[in-house]
């Protein structure tokens, strides 16, 4: 018999019970909670007169509506406002923890699990968000469900699911200076598309992976889900165990060296099997910047963008044609010369303390051009805020003429006041440049913070690695 | 959840592939905290020629007369017809919501993002896979055909085109069984509460860091 995948040890030590054709009822460790996809299922609970399962396997968080600028005066959207105060209530009357808007811990849900050790190696983690892949670093199984699922996990602690096929994807070899998790992300994504993954769980495996730092192999499970797997993962090694010591909610003493002792199991057995194997060599990988409305839209910095009558086929073809008139390209403008309106650093994709380190190095000295309206950074909690400004990072950017501003999800989606207007291009480190995703007409160009950096420097993109 | 059976629809075509759950329902409609009223806000930055805002009265706004759902001839359409990745991005369950409120019962495509498909079974939405070849043919006859209406029987898992002709299509038994029936399946899952109880007692032993 052939060995186990990473993701056969992670399901089978959640089967609560299999019915004959696979439906499985999957056991939940924990169960990350925002105030967007949350309410309907808070009410769904209290009208069938319904109690959490376990509310301790819960924390919740307010990050996608949450202002980013003057926190201290409150919301001022009011229907932003209620969408948080309902989260405060529904975690108050049913006993969840809560680590609200002004709390130093607060952050984007997918930041705050993992630097508070609320993410662990080899739990099954769930939240009303696509996002929730990025737990997965930590070799969990991590996947983003809908409100009607929030509802079953908060009530019966279990999801029914179906196990999905299983990819491995290796990258072999050692990133060069300049390239980062996110252009590998990307990368993948424009091999394989926004599709490739759909029906998988996606293992990110091979050298430059165990290269990454634990904030990289976030960048890259966090947009397995933009190549259509729910959950991406990464096996257990020291890092990880190096990384999840001593946080706020991680076990200590004796309980660490066993739960320790089995995360070390947490791998793909050498003569395991994967439905589908896809491999990228990491010297072949150069930083990437998306030209269009999908995260397959995807070309390296040093090319131009693509001419539609090179489309693979009919559909294609349409899609290509109608993203470069939402985006305003022309077909066959080098990359290097598209001017940004606005810079974005932030999101769960790219909001760490690493990512504002590596966009400070850019930026260090040198001035925001005039060009470019708005650079804002936004770091992805309060706890990376103040480590940053205890690094001097904060007056790095503000000396460069960017913005530093509280942490949530802000135009990464632009639920809150942080938004382009119609027309404005913005170099974004955060997962979608999908039509409207930033404000409605506007036009994203996804890349890593460094670029997104450089980009905010020279008033359009540049090869970081020349800069 | 509403009980789908049989359903005889008029269909409308959604010609693009990687349709978004951001396109199907933009971010600012999220704030609500019910669960219906997404159906005026469906595609909405397709739909209007303005910026859609929460709480606005949608009969009053400009229409763009080249989105398909704007077209005469889908008034009171139940079926859409679409293309590969439907439902890509984020897991937003406003989005089949919002589908549903508009009216559409069942939406057909050669894939779906996973998320947005098992989203749809939580609501009475059915999404029915079928091969791209199947979907160009669908696509050609609602485009040639006013009027053009599909018969979904899930019962027998076949799609009766207007000529007769019949197709075939897969559903998970369990989906299936809940779907036809209208069943939540927390009540279900509930059923089974013994074995979730046996479940925690051995894993509390195996993994204490857990329930902590």
């Amino acid at each position: 018999m052939a060995g186990l995948t990473l993701y056969d040890k992670l399901w089978q030590a959640h089967v609560v019970d299999e019915a004959k054709d696979g439906a499985t009822l999957l056991y939940i460790d924990r169960h990350l909670v925002h105030e967007v996809t949350s309410p309907q299922a808070f009410e769904g609970l209290r009208l069938a007169g319904r109690k959490p399962w376990r509310a301790k396997s819960a924390i919740a968080v307010p990050d996608h509506n949450v202002p980013t600028t003057q926190r201290a005066a409150g919301i001022a959207d009011p229907v932003s406002r209620l969408q948080v105060e309902t989260l405060d209530r529904n975690c108050a009357d049913f006993g969840i923890e809560e680590f609200k808007m002004n709390d130093v811990r607060q952050g984007i849900v997918h930041v705050i699990g993992p630097e508070e050790g609320l993410t662990l190696p080899g739990m099954t983690v769930v939240c009303g968000d696509s996002h929730t892949s990025t737990h997965g670093a930590f070799g969990a199984l991590a996947f983003g469900i809908g409100t009607s699922e929030v509802e079953h996990v908060l009530a019966t602690q279990c999801l029914v699911a179906k196990k999905s096929k299983a990819m491995r994807i290796t990258v072999e070899g050692v990133l060069g200076q300049g390239v980062t998790a996110k252009d590998v992300a990307l990368a993948v994504i424009g091999r394989i598309g926004t599709a490739g993954g759909t029906g998988y769980a996606v293992e990110f495996a091979g050298s430059a992976i165990r290269g990454l730092s634990l904030e990289g192999r976030m960048t890259l499970c966090n947009m397995a889900i933009e190549a259509g797997a729910r959950a991406g993962m990464v096996a257990v090694d020291d890092k990880t165990l190096d990384y999840v010591k001593g946080r706020p909610y991680a076990p200590q003493g004796a309980q660490w060296e066993q739960a320790a002792a089995w995360w070390r199991t947490l791998h793909t057995d050498p003569d395991a099997r994967f439905d589908a194997e896809v491999s990228l060599r990491a010297e072949d990988i150069v930083p990437q910047v998306t030209w269009g409305t999908s995260p397959e839209m995807v070309v390296t910095v040093d090319s131009r963008v693509p001419d539609p009558a090179g489309a693979p086929n009919a559909v294609k073809r349409q899609d290509w044609e109608r993203a470069l008139q939402y985006m305003g390209l022309a077909a066959g403008t080098p990359i290097q010369e598209i001017a940004v309106d606005k810079v974005f650093i932030g999101s769960c994709t790219n909001s760490r303390i690493e990512d504002l380190r590596a966009a400070a190095a850019v930026v260090k000295g040198r001035r925001k051009a005039d060009g470019v309206k708005l650079a804002m950074v936004v770091p992805g909690s309060g706890l990376i805020k103040r480590q940053a400004e205890q690094e001097g990072l904060d007056r790095v950017f503000v000396d460069a003429g960017f913005e530093w501003r509280e942490p949530g999800c802000s135009m990464c989606l632009a639920m809150n006041a942080d938004r382009l207007e119609p027309g404005e291009r913005c170099a974004s480190t955060s997962n979608r440049n999908f039509e409207g995703r930033q404000g409605a007409g506007g036009r994203t160009h996804l890349v890593s913070p460094a670029m997104a950096a450089a980009a905010a420097i020279a008033g359009h993109f540049v090869d970081v690695r020349h800069f | 959840m509403t009980p789908f059976t049989r359903l005889l629809g008029l269909v409308a075509p959604m010609d693009r592939a990687n349709v978004d759950t951001d396109a199907i329902i933009p971010k600012q409609f999220l704030k609500s905290i019910k669960r219906s009223g997404f159906g005026p806000n469906l595609f909405d930055e397709w739909r209007y020629l303005d910026v859609g805002e929460p709480g606005q009265d949608c009969s009053a706004r400009p229409l763009n007369p080249d989105f398909v759902l704007n077209q005469p001839r889908y008034r009171g359409v139940q079926i859409l017809l679409a293309r590969d990745n439907f439902g890509c991005g984020s897991s937003r369950e406003h989005a089949p919501w919002a589908l549903q409120d508009y009216g559409f019962r069942a939406v057909i495509a050669p894939s779906f993002a996973d998320i947005f498909y098992n989203n749809c079974f939580k609501n009475g939405l059915l999404p029915i896979v079928l091969s791209a070849e199947t979907v160009d043919r669908l696509f050609a006859e609602t485009f040639a055909t006013p009027g053009y209406r599909l018969d979904i029987d899930l019962v027998q898992q076949t799609v009766t085109l207007p000529d007769g002709s019949t197709i075939g299509f897969a559903v998970d038994e369990f989906r299936k069984y809940c779907l036809l029936n209208g069943l939540d399946d927390i009540g279900l899952t509930l059923q089974k509460v013994d074995k979730i109880r046996a479940y925690e007692a051995r894993r509390r032993a195996e993994a204490p860091w857990l329930f902590v």
